[in-house]
């Protein structure tokens, strides 16, 4: 185990470089001159030489680039060119609200997404299993930002239940998770259903039910927990997923996360604060994927003797 | 005693590959229903300049400012007096061109990489699957808004990004089918009559993997226009006061309170179209997939 570990831990080394490269580059990808970008548009020539020198543009790339990665590693990204405050602060009072949200909507809509394919497998074709598969095609399809709209108009403007904008009590969360987690949740369902149709027609399952197991404790012990070791996999992609819907969704509710940071961020070129918040919510991604392998390699043996 | 009865000559036509898909497909109605309907839509969209109402951008009724659907206004008028529906007619076009181009382009360089990277191996595979990894270690949406980061907002980079966004997911899922393809007798038949690596990719694994392409591209576009429309909600793809329905619904947010009708016309636009596809991409798996004949 500790091997496999530190074998998919090595494996993560070159992958995180690359990024870590592309996200360095992304400065001198961008049109125009950092260091104008920096000094602001007023600046006089010296002015600019000179914040270019405070940045170390003037050094060659690779020189740059050490400056860089010894920077990120010491959790120093630089001064956000909107703020003037360093970007770690600016970006950590934005990362809990943002985290939470995905969290919350990561729990109920894995939850929700897994009981609707369990349902829809075990009474396929018929009604339950129609109405989920409708359901989830649905969730698949309605954009998230529309999905936010209408939600937070019923419940926030015209019934008046739930606030609508801000992240101040647990009810402020309440929304904004149903609307990022109503696709994932789609996707659990339909991927669960596939999965756990697959199962059902096993051996083993025949066999279960051959020596006389109540159909409960087929579907639920054989069935189940073999049918999850595929959607074990398929939820550390949907994380990913969530991450990148956050984005969209903390714009339409306002929320004070890491997702409309990163929009205002882009509309005023705030380039180190892009820089971090690209390389953050990819190293998040990143070990998220790395937790659910060591998750499926513990539930699934054969995967760490490969 | 048995005589032996002769097997009564098949009067059914041949079964080619190709009518058994279409025999399969023609069983799911919705399918094929959400096929007729995605037709219908590219022909609204490409006759759109033409069956428009009004002008989608230079027409302002400021007679009827907010105005609920009416024989008139068949889907209201925005707080700026514009026509809804001839703002969907027109976005649909651009919708259409944006998730179809985007992923056509994504798709081709994907197939591309993944026959590659599937039928040499070793270095080949090495360098495109890290490659692809890196694409796949910025989470959903993040790349793209990367890209467009970048390039500036707009709905060209909107597409290359989307495009670049389709790329891996492509790559892979060729190149898992080519190396399952390249073991099977068919293809060593080919090798042993001296076809080359380049004769063998094209005419002999290429067609093997069509079928899986095909599906994940109906399904794809129902994702990108989404992710197009995404884009454009949040500033960074199409710009007001162009029809983009992602763009229509972010200009409807401030009006939401005095008219929602601004914002419900788009909504259902951008459902009913990706809805329409992913039936359609469904249904297209379960003509292909041959697991589904068993049942």
């Amino acid at each position: 185990m500790i091997q496999y570990l530190i074998k998919r831990l090595l494996g993560l080394l070159p992958t995180l470089l690359i990024v870590g490269i592309l996200v360095f580059l992304f400065v001198h990808l961008l049109p125009g001159d950092p260091a104008r970008l920096a000094a602001g548009p007023d600046a006089t020539p010296e002015t600019v030489a000179l914040v270019r020198a405070d940045l170390g543009l003037d050094k060659s790339l690779p020189e740059q680039f050490i400056r860089f990665a010894g920077g990120v590693l010491r959790g120093d990204f630089g001064k956000s060119l909107r703020t003037k405050r360093p970007v770690s602060t600016e970006i950590g009072e934005r990362f809990l609200p943002t985290l939470w949200l995905t969290v919350a909507a990561m729990a109920w809509s894995v939850t929700i997404g897994m009981v609707i394919g369990t349902l829809s497998a075990v009474w396929r074709n018929r009604w339950p299993d129609r109405l989920g598969m409708t359901l989830a095609v649905s969730g698949i399809s309605f954009p998230a930002f529309a999905l936010g709209m209408v939600l937070m108009q019923i419940f926030a403007v015209q019934l008046r239940w739930l606030p609508a904008i801000g992240a101040d009590s647990w009810r402020s969360y309440i929304l904004p998770s149903l609307t990022l987690g109503a696709a994932v949740a789609a996707i659990m369902a339909r991927f669960t259903r596939s999965s756990f149709v697959d199962i059902l027609q096993e051996d083993f399952v025949r066999t279960a039910r051959a020596k006389g197991l109540t159909e409960t404790v087929v579907v639920l012990k054989h069935g189940l927990r073999n049918a999850l070791i595929p959607v074990v996999t398929m939820m550390g992609l949907q994380f990913g997923f969530l991450l990148g819907g956050s984005i969209v969704v903390e714009v339409v509710f306002n929320w004070p996360g890491m997702g409309r940071l990163l929009v205002d961020a882009v509309d005023q070129r705030d380039y180190p604060v892009i820089q971090a918040l690209v390389l953050l919510f990819s190293l998040e991604f990143i070990l998220i994927n790395l937790i659910v392998d060591v998750l499926y390699a513990v539930i699934n043996p054969t995967i760490r003797y490969k | 005693m048995n005589a032996i009865v002769a097997a009564a000559p098949s009067t059914s036509r041949v079964r080619t590959p190709w009518s058994e898909f279409w025999r399969k497909f023609m069983r799911q109605h919705v399918a094929v229903i959400a096929g007729v309907f995605v037709l219908l839509m590219v022909a609204a969209a490409i006759l759109a300049p033409w069956i428009a109402p009004y002008d989608a951008e230079n027409f302002y009724d400021y007679d009827r400012l907010n105005a609920l659907p009416s024989w008139q206004h068949w889907f209201g008028v925005d707080p700026l007096g514009r026509d809804i529906f001839s703002r969907i007619l027109m976005g649909a076009r651009i919708s259409l061109t944006a998730g179809f181009v985007s992923v056509a382009v994504g798709a081709l360089i994907g197939t591309a990489l993944g026959l590659v990277a599937g039928y040499r191996e070793g270095w080949w595979d090495r360098v495109i699957m890290r490659l692809c990894d890196v694409l796949f270690a910025f989470p959903g949406i993040l790349l793209a808004i990367g890209i467009v980061a970048i390039l500036g907002g707009g709905m060209t980079n909107v597409i290359i990004a989307v495009a670049i966004f389709s790329i891996p997911t492509f790559a892979r899922l060729v190149r898992g089918n080519t190396l399952s393809l390249k073991h099977l007798t068919y293809v060593e038949a080919a090798r042993s009559v001296g076809a080359s690596g380049w004769t063998i990719v094209v005419r002999h694994i290429f067609p093997g993997t069509i079928a899986a392409v095909v599906v994940y591209f109906s399904l794809r576009i129902g994702t990108s226009i989404i992710t197009a429309a995404s884009l454009s909600f949040i500033g960074m793809g199409a710009q007001p006061p162009t029809p983009e329905w992602g763009a229509m619904l972010n200009e409807a947010r401030a009006d939401m309170m005095s008219s929602p009708h601004v914002a419900i016309f788009p909504s259902i636009a951008i459902f009913v179209t990706v809805l329409a596809f992913n039936l359609l991409g469904d249904g297209l798996r379960d003509a292909l997939d041959p697991k589904i004949d068993q049942k």
